[in-house]
């Protein structure tokens, strides 16, 4: 199974759903991974939604795994690149042409739901016209709250920033403008005393 | 009176003093002897004479070293000043609203002369005298909002009010208690006092939301926060964490009454005409602890304060491992006297420490 449940936390952490067919009458899709399962199932309550649906698919590591199935749904428009930063230019070309009605759907990593969420509300989506469900990897996309860089797929806390090399630990406080958590330096009080990273939510 | 103004420093060398008027208008913010949470909000309007609460902006002699260390600070990081593209109206609102006090409540200090949209504004301890077109943001050095808090002590948080909620979308953010505007600008009431412990369940901000929704026009708002501060560091940012976190491993036995700092947040809540925005500024008083022990009803009360706080709040307020530290020093002072009701030192009325 790649659902996995979160723990209970603070209020500015997101929570996620499971993706509902709604009407509407054009369907972005955008998962990165096992995000594609979330877009299968979905399928399966409502296989005549695909007609008017586009899939913008970013496999990451499970490579060829969902493509040829995701294709089979035969989506309207389908596009699998090898990065999101690779499928930005393309997401904010299909926002830009949004009307009201498009329904938006994200699964997938929170880094990806984070960042697509955050670009759909630039582009004046209504957050009730957006749909998450996380699926796969739980890392999480973290800023430095002191250089301000973001380090990508964290999976353990304490963890070393990738642009400025301090050790911060994972907080659960998250901004859906910079689709991040906030990493702050562990051992400010105490230098050099940084704990064993752990794996997260073990 | 007229304020004679301190050259003092806020970091480095930490020059900062308060004088004997400073301390004694000191905001304490404990009305008894013990603390925990509730909107504790009351109105804006005015209070006793020469106290902290009397003017809308209160001004007071560490005002022109204040804004110099806020200069230091946006030189270093200009992201402490930020306001998404739909606030600039709020921010004139914003302007407005402290210019016009200023120049009524001081007019030693500051003047406005407006002749339709041409506005004159002269502020005597910084040295200022502007000419600008009121809402033509072309005619100022910086953006409303930047231009007129980096003349104004406190933060600033400028407050949009949509769909039942406050958002976040403005900010003038230097002297805070470890709270990032870059971070947190954009966020809802419920996600910035997302780490806050305790206050959720118990429905704090529920009922603090509902409250600040409901600001009327002309009918300010304010309450106390407070916080402690190793040296009277007035930018203790998480951004720069790393540099200043190690200052609270500085205290000892014989420095703690120097060095340990109460630091007070006198915050109000304005609603703007214009925007509909809300203003919230955060102004930060810092007092040592060996000034506040000089009110003997102080120093008994913050001993039991301080003593009795719950776990969680100490760690959350980030001084659970000076806490000790704290108690063996306020402890002298404390010689188990009973103390008035109410914020103010009664000095007159309160017996002198018994021990």
């Amino acid at each position: 199974m790649s659902k996995f449940q979160f723990p209970e936390s603070i209020m500015s952490r997101p929570v996620y759903g499971t993706l509902e067919p709604r009407l509407g009458h054009a369907h972005l899709f955008v998962a990165d991974a096992e995000g594609a399962e979330a877009i299968l199932d979905l399928a399966k309550k409502d296989p005549g939604l695909m007609s008017s649906a586009h899939i913008i698919f970013i496999p990451r590591a499970t490579g060829e795994t969902y493509v040829e199935q995701l294709k089979a749904l035969r989506p309207a428009q389908f596009y699998s690149g090898p990065s999101y930063e690779a499928a930005l230019p393309r997401l904010r070309r299909v926002f830009s042409d949004a009307s009201m009605g498009l329904q938006v759907y994200l699964s997938g990593t929170e880094g990806l739901m984070g960042q697509a969420q955050s670009e759909a509300m630039q582009a004046g989506i209504a957050p009730a016209a957006i749909q998450t469900e996380h699926r796969g990897s739980v890392a999480r996309r973290m800023q430095c709250v002191h250089c301000k860089g973001i380090t990508e797929d964290v999976m353990t806390d304490p963890f070393v920033c990738s642009h400025c090399g301090l050790n911060l630990f994972v907080r659960d406080h998250y901004s859906r403008r910079l689709a991040a958590y906030q990493g702050v330096c562990i051992d400010a009080e105490d230098p050099g005393n940084v704990p064993d990273p752990v794996e997260l939510y073990s | 009176m007229t304020i004679q103004f301190n050259d003092e420093t806020f970091r480095d060398d930490y020059t900062f003093r308060n004088s004997d008027w400073a301390v004694k208008r000191f905001p304490f913010p404990f009305h008894e002897d013990s603390y925990m949470y509730s909107v504790n909000m009351e109105q804006h309007r005015g209070g006793p004479e020469g106290s902290v609460y009397e003017k809308r902006f209160d001004v007071d002699e560490h005002y022109v070293s204040e804004m110099k260390d806020r200069a230091i600070v946006l030189a270093d990081d200009p992201l402490r000043c930020q306001s998404l593209p739909h606030m600039t109206l709020a921010g004139w609102d914003l302007l407005e609203l402290i210019m016009v006090s200023k120049s009524e409540d001081y007019p030693d200090l500051f003047e406005l002369h407006r002749d339709g949209n041409t506005w004159r504004w002269i502020n005597k301890p910084l040295g200022i005298d502007d000419t600008f077109t009121f809402l033509d943001e072309t005619t100022l050095p910086f953006g409303p909002m930047e231009y007129i808090t980096r003349q104004s002590q406190g933060d600033f948080a400028v407050l949009d009010q949509r769909d039942d909620m406050l958002w976040m979308d403005a900010g003038m953010v230097t002297t805070q208690a470890d709270w990032s505007l870059d971070f947190d600008i954009g966020m809802n009431f419920f996600e910035w006092h997302a780490p806050v412990p305790k206050a959720h369940e118990m429905g704090i901000f529920k009922r603090a939301l509902k409250f600040l929704l409901n600001i009327q026009q002309g009918a300010p708002a304010r309450r106390l926060n407070w916080t402690m501060t190793v040296n009277p560091l007035l930018d203790t940012s998480p951004e720069n964490y790393h540099k200043w976190g190690i200052q609270k491993t500085g205290l000892t036995a014989e420095n703690i009454g120097q060095k340990q700092f109460l630091r007070v947040e006198l915050q109000t809540f304005y609603r703007l005409p214009r925007s509909n925005a809300l203003a919230f500024p955060i102004r930060c008083y810092l007092i040592a602890f060996e000034d506040i022990v000089s009110v003997p009803k102080w120093g008994r009360r913050l001993h039991r304060v301080i003593r009795d706080l719950p776990e969680e709040l100490a760690t959350y307020k980030g001084f659970i491992d000076n806490r000790p530290k704290m108690l063996d020093y306020l402890s002298q002072y404390d010689d188990g006297l009973p103390t008035s009701p109410g914020v103010w030192p009664d000095l007159d009325t309160e017996p002198a420490l018994s021990k």
